[in-house]
């Protein structure tokens, strides 16, 4: 299935802000994480389709996820 | 932090400094101190540009230490813009150098009859109010360059532009940074429209002969402000996203979620996000030689700020705020760093809020007087607001004002205060904080975005009702107590996260003041603060009406959420009962 994975701030450093990617049915947040060996300990908040969602959020066909490591501002 | 000065700018014969000591005002700072002063000493129905009004200028109790992120400058009055009362707080120079002078607040009073224009000077010999006519219908940049070539670069400035002359609503007072550039401002609520009507156009304030203000423990408050600055670096807010790209990285999250009020709050994502957000205008600074890392104050370690220059490489201003970016930016439709930089500017010289200014602009392109999304034209208005125009003043009257002239009803305001850049149906506990403030719609006041949509603090979904009210109050009362101590607001996320560091500043506030601080002292400073402040806003015709998002938010659902404002009226009115 096709995912749009969206990267900002340090997490863009070394890998990129946008990209379409292939996944195989039932990846998970924690899978994508994983595999672009984002530090866990420096997740901040996680959407798919502008919803927060946790880890173990499964993806489905045509999902935006959106990763950002812990940010402030305001 | 001994004395209280009192300058009553009516006095007959000239205006008239007395100093006294702190009686009944002993021990606060900050906006404990603004706003207790306002609620026991100005009449709640008074006018706010009259003699009546009292603006009260107090640093932080823990502002002049060695301590660091301290330097937070509380300034009060009853408001112009909301008839409420006001506490607008800002970094820059100012709250130290006034602190160590052993001032815990400067009260400006009365309103002298006649044009003259005055500028005061304090330093350790005391207070000087001198008339300075020379000053006259200067912006903000030309006059501390003129004040620099007559008291130096040592010192600090405070100074209100021409809007505060001219006593428009959206009229901030500007505090000059490190480097004497007048960028960091008390911008909310009419502020510099108060000075401006006492007429002083300027504050000098030069610590020179005078030192830290010292601690009750030097020790213990050494090793307290230590642990304290680990917390800050060791967070990664504070001592990397912060620093790294200031608080205009939250363009991008808050697009993402979809609570980026765009095109005057009628959608919540902004196509052109991406190219305004932290990240791209970062990159930008560092490009052009500027820098992306700047501290308001000496004695920050947070370094929110920084350096934009334009495309020749010169300084344009400094780093616009995430707001600020907003409020020109997304809120107009305007996809522009350059245009936005370039406003920025101009609301610090003319010394506007940037907020409402922003909002404004996009209520006025709401009424098509200029188009969303033409830059030429939102340069062209706040050229109207510097001028002094008959527009240009209703621009700089603020948005309630500007919708009202114009017929417009899409106003995003809440009592007359323009709302900041966080939409409140997809947000649902920043709109609680923005309806139930005793400031206006205030997003620093109860900042739920940290819960609700950073994940900061703990996590309470941002598109349901529940925990919201808690989530608020709490909030609201912790943020009362810490806008009272000097410290930077921003501290709040390495506190919320990590109890060592909230250990930390409680035991720097104990061994300062020699007593023992704890979680419930903090809480109970908040209530005191807040309940001071609702009691003035009920003698001065507020109730619980008042504390109500305009009625769009309730009908019209907002993309791509669909959702609308839908906290209830009775859910709101407990905020404060605690």
């Amino acid at each position: 299935m096709n995912i749009t994975v969206k990267l900002f701030a340090t997490f863009r450093t070394g890998r990129f802000s946008i990209e379409s990617r292939a996944y195989p049915e039932g990846t998970s947040v924690a899978d994508v994480v994983r595999e672009l060996n984002l530090p866990e300990k420096e997740l901040g908040i996680m959407m798919v389709n502008s919803r927060h969602v946790k880890l173990d959020h499964q993806l489905a066909e045509g999902d935006t996820l959106a990763l950002f490591p812990l940010l402030g501002g305001g | 932090m001994d004395k209280i000065a009192r300058i009553n700018m009516g006095a007959a014969g000239g205006p008239k400094v007395t100093v006294e000591g702190l009686g009944e005002y002993a021990g606060l700072g900050g906006r404990a101190m603004t706003s207790l002063v306002i609620a026991k000493e100005v009449h709640p129905l008074c006018h706010p540009l009259g003699a009546e009004n009292k603006l009260v200028i107090a640093p932080g109790m823990l502002s002049g230490t060695t301590g660091s992120m301290t330097g937070r400058l509380s300034v009060g009055c009853k408001s112009p813009l909301t008839g409420t009362i006001k506490e607008s707080n800002a970094g820059g120079q100012a709250a130290q150098v006034l602190a160590r002078l052993g001032y815990a607040a400067v009260i400006l009073e009365g309103k002298p009859e006649g044009d003259d224009l005055y500028k005061i000077l304090i330093n350790k010999d005391g207070i000087q109010v001198i008339v300075d006519n020379s000053l006259k219908e200067l912006d903000n940049y030309p006059v501390i360059e003129k004040l620099r070539k007559e008291y130096g670069d040592k010192v600090a400035y405070m100074s209100i532009g021409t809007a505060g002359e001219r006593k428009l609503l959206a009229a901030s007072i500007a505090c000059t940074d490190p480097e004497l550039r007048p960028t960091r401002h008390c911008g909310r609520g009419g502020v510099g429209a108060v000075m401006g009507a006492k007429r002083v156009k300027a504050i000098i304030l030069d610590d020179a002969g005078m030192k830290m203000r010292p601690p009750k423990d030097p020790e213990k408050y050494r090793d307290a402000n230590r642990k304290f600055v680990e917390g800050l670096r060791k967070h990664p807010v504070t001592g990397e996203g912060l620093p790294a790209y200031g608080t205009n990285v939250l363009t991008n999250v808050l697009n993402e979620a979809g609570g980026y009020p765009t095109y005057n709050f009628k959608t919540g994502q902004f196509a052109g996000g991406a190219n305004i957000s932290g990240e791209a205008q970062a990159e930008l600074e560092v490009k052009r030689g500027g820098t992306a890392t700047h501290g308001c104050h000496r004695g920050c370690v947070i370094q929110c700020s920084g350096i934009y220059n334009d495309k020749d490489g010169h300084y344009l201003t400094k780093q616009p705020e995430y707001e600020t970016v907003w409020s020109h930016g997304g809120h107009c439709g305007i996809d522009d760093l350059d245009t936005i930089a370039r406003l920025d500017f101009m609301d610090d010289n003319i010394g506007v809020d940037t907020i409402e200014m922003g909002v404004t602009i996009g209520v006025a392109m709401d009424a098509g007087i200029i188009e969303f999304g033409d830059k030429e034209g939102a340069i062209r208005l706040m050229e109207e607001v510097g001028k002094g125009t008959p527009l240009g003043r209703i621009l700089g009257s603020g948005a309630a004002v500007t919708g009202k002239v114009y017929g417009v009803e899409r106003v995003p305001v809440v009592k007359d205060q323009a709302l900041p850049a966080y939409d409140p149906r997809p947000i649902q506990g920043i709109g609680v904080t923005y309806a139930t403030s005793t400031q206006g719609a205030d997003h620093t006041a109860g900042y739920a975005i940290a819960t609700n949509i950073l994940k900061v603090g703990g996590d309470v979904d941002p598109l349901k009702t529940e925990g919201q009210i808690e989530l608020s109050r709490n909030l609201q009362i912790a943020t009362a107590a810490i806008d009272s101590t000097g410290m930077c607001l921003f501290i709040a996320f390495a506190i919320m996260d990590q109890p060592e560091t909230f250990q930390a500043l409680l035991d720097m506030l104990g061994s300062f003041h020699g007593i023992t601080m704890t979680g419930d002292d903090v809480v109970a400073l908040g209530k005191k603060v807040l309940s001071a402040e609702r009691d003035f806003n009920t003698r001065a015709g507020f109730s619980k009406q008042h504390d109500r998002l305009p009625r769009f938010f309730y009908t019209e659902p907002i993309a791509p959420h669909n959702q609308t404002f839908m906290m209830k009226d009775e859910e709101l009115d407990d905020v404060f009962n605690w």
